[in-house]
């Protein structure tokens, strides 16, 4: 894979974006008639703060950045939907303009319509189509369900038939946001296979995502912003472990975990970020309440997979905390704390779902698969 | 930028498909309705004027000439109103995918086009039963309906620029259609206008284009005259023409100019 002289595919130099805010923004006639009389200051946002970079051909580049850090924006700005303030953005070879999956849905149309609709926006006219449908319906295993409107299907349905067109498209760029943050366990490892082979096929695509672990797995660069500015571009790593520690210092995902307390219960020390098989330990407590003989604890994944759970109904009257300790040896991704509490009969008195949530973080990369790290070796003789 | 492109006559294809599949899915009549509405109104209206307040009483074809003004007026308020609007309510697409921004106006006029060109042969063939003889001239009427497009698609280019940054923009227009129909002269001749004031009238592009419409359609049996022959100024002879490409050329300026901040302004 070693190229001589790397060829851009987008360049883009020292570009701004400023929003106006809502409050100012003028949506009425009145409005605007009254500011023209007030002296109208104008409320701006920068969102993008000179930002210069080259992403190349063949580049599976990957845009990492916590909420608000301007990423989403960049990525619309490539892909042509906003202006630059300022800047300019350079586009070599066609660019697939898909922000997200099932752009243009109508779900008032049957799924076969929306087949259509879709791909035209990809670029694809109707006799086009006609030859790709039936790979289409396969793909999402959706053929009994073509002819019902897409107001009925769930929204799992809805994500395969997106993703089954989206990967119809074809072009030099294809650019993704966040795509890999919806659908099951199952859709996701298909989605990443597709993406497997878009790197392997040296394809340039652009891939905003929240994931270390995609970064990793599949980018052969990467950009972090922060507060619209670079914060480190280049190597796959570097950024990878700058976006987890800009994570670990952030108050608000303490302030995420405090919020979530149920009535009367406390749970304290929940740290934000675990490496592989540590241990979290709990402690939980309630002060107010006489009316607790027995806790339970469960562990899931963001996407409600069921990991672990355990009761303890032992609790002597009177007593107002305990301590929960488990050695988490999960594979890496964001997870919840559940809570159950139970009555002097022992029947569930309460349940608390996402009280807590935490990520495991750890060097398995794609090497493994599942919920959990089963301890496993592969003898060669 | 790439205008009709194979990509963008894909889009429109599918977006004019799935403006007409969703309007009319869900009712038993379905498409007919797009017909039914406006001979409901005609019918309203010639009972109306034929019978209450009988104006169309010196024409034997008054009915003919009130379905042709009703047509062509419905063709003008549902390209302008729809159009307005077609921006604004595409703004969750807007937002992800950077098609060509002037689709969503021509999808809508495209919808109104078919519709117009069902409901000329309704006229047609209303025409023929009310004995009006059938000549070359209604040839002419396709260059009138070609002036009426670009006239309705540069004020629904404007509308649909403007109301973006200004939602009062759809009430607004839904007034001045009510009040542009009694200023079009559609359900009277404009002969009944008092000569003063049809100067005025006549600066409407819309009178011009109903009464010039009729005019052809009606030539083998009734003695009418188009505009430019039955005024004399050559300022009034133009003026409607004028006062197209003002609009088409203004439409079609701001919103060019407007449209690449669509995404961010809705």
């Amino acid at each position: 894979m070693s190229k001589s002289t790397p060829e851009p595919a987008i360049e883009i130099k020292n570009i701004h974006k400023e929003f106006i805010l809502p409050q100012s923004k003028t949506t009425s006639l009145k409005q605007a008639a009254v500011n023209i009389v007030r002296d109208n200051k104008k409320t701006t946002q920068k969102v993008l703060d000179g930002v210069s970079f080259t992403i190349n051909k063949g580049d599976f580049f990957g845009i990492v950045g916590r909420n608000g850090s301007g990423k989403s924006t960049l990525l619309k700005m490539i892909a042509g939907v906003y202006v630059p303030t300022e800047g300019e953005i350079k586009i070599h070879g066609g660019l697939t303009p898909f922000i997200e999956l099932g752009v243009g849905f109508n779900p008032e149309l049957s799924g076969r319509d929306n087949v259509y609709l879709n791909g035209a926006l990809l670029g694809y006219s109707h006799k086009e189509m006609d030859g790709m449908y039936d790979e289409i319906v396969e793909f999402a295993e959706l053929g009994p369900f073509m002819d019902q409107k897409l107001k009925n299907y769930s929204s799992g349905m809805q994500v395969r038939l997106a993703f089954s067109i989206a990967i119809k498209a074809k072009n030099d760029i294809l650019i993704f946001d966040e795509v890999l943050a919806v659908g099951d366990e199952a859709f996701q490892r298909k989605c990443m296979e597709v993406f497997r082979r878009y790197r392997k096929d040296n394809q340039t695509v652009v891939l905003v995502t929240h994931s270390m672990d995609n970064v990793n797995a599949l980018c052969t660069r990467a950009l972090m912003l922060e507060d619209g500015k670079i914060k480190h571009i280049g190597d796959v790593n570097d950024v990878a472990r700058l976006y987890s520690e800009s994570n670990i210092l952030s108050e608000d995902s303490k302030a995420k975990n405090e919020n979530k307390q149920p009535i009367g219960i406390e749970i304290q020390g929940v740290k934000p970020i675990y490496d592989k098989n540590d241990y979290m330990e709990l402690s939980i407590g309630w002060p107010d309440r006489d009316d607790i003989y027995g806790v339970g604890v469960s562990i899931s994944s963001v996407n409600d997979v069921y990991v672990f759970g355990s009761n303890f109904k032992n609790i002597k009257s009177k007593k107002k905390n305990i301590k929960y300790r488990v050695k988490l040896n999960l594979i890496s991704g964001e997870y919840k704390v559940n809570m159950a509490t139970y009555n002097s009969k022992g029947d569930i008195s309460g349940l608390m779902q996402d009280v807590a949530r935490f990520d495991v973080r750890n060097d398995y990369n794609t090497t493994v698969g599942g919920v959990t790290v089963l301890e496993h070796e592969y003898i060669t003789s | 930028m790439r205008y009709v492109t194979k990509k963008n006559r894909a889009i429109l294809r599918e977006m004019v498909a799935t403006d007409f599949k969703v309007r009319y899915q869900e009712s038993v009549l379905g498409y007919l309705w797009s017909l039914l509405r406006p001979l409901f109104m005609f019918a309203i209206l010639y009972v109306l004027f034929t019978y209450i307040i009988p104006i169309g009483k010196d024409n034997p074809h008054y009915g003919v000439a009130l379905l042709t003004g009703i047509v062509m007026w419905n063709f003008f308020s549902e390209t302008t109103s729809l159009g307005a609007s077609s921006v604004v309510n595409n703004g969750d697409l807007l937002r992800k995918i950077s098609i060509p921004r002037y689709l969503m106006v021509l999808t809508s006029s495209i919808s109104a086009l078919i519709n117009l060109a069902i409901n000329c042969l309704v006229i047609i063939i209303f025409a023929l039963i009310n004995g009006v003889h059938p000549t070359f001239e209604w040839i002419l009427v396709i260059p009138i309906v070609v002036e009426l497009f670009v006239f309705s698609l540069g004020i629904a280019f404007l509308l649909a620029a403007l109301t973006v940054k200004f939602r009062d923009i759809t009430y607004i227009w839904e007034i001045f259609l009510q009040g542009g129909f009694y200023a079009s002269a559609i359900i009277f001749p404009i002969t009944m206008v008092p000569g003063s004031v049809r100067d005025f009238f006549y600066i409407n592009p819309i009178v011009q284009i109903v009464q010039d419409a009729r005019n052809f359609i009606l030539s083998g049996s009734v003695h009418t005259d188009t505009l430019w022959n039955s005024v004399d100024s050559i300022f009034i002879k133009i003026a409607p023409f004028i006062v197209i490409v003002i609009f088409a050329v203004l439409g079609v300026w701001i919103f060019k100019k407007r449209s690449p901040y669509f995404a961010e302004d809705i």
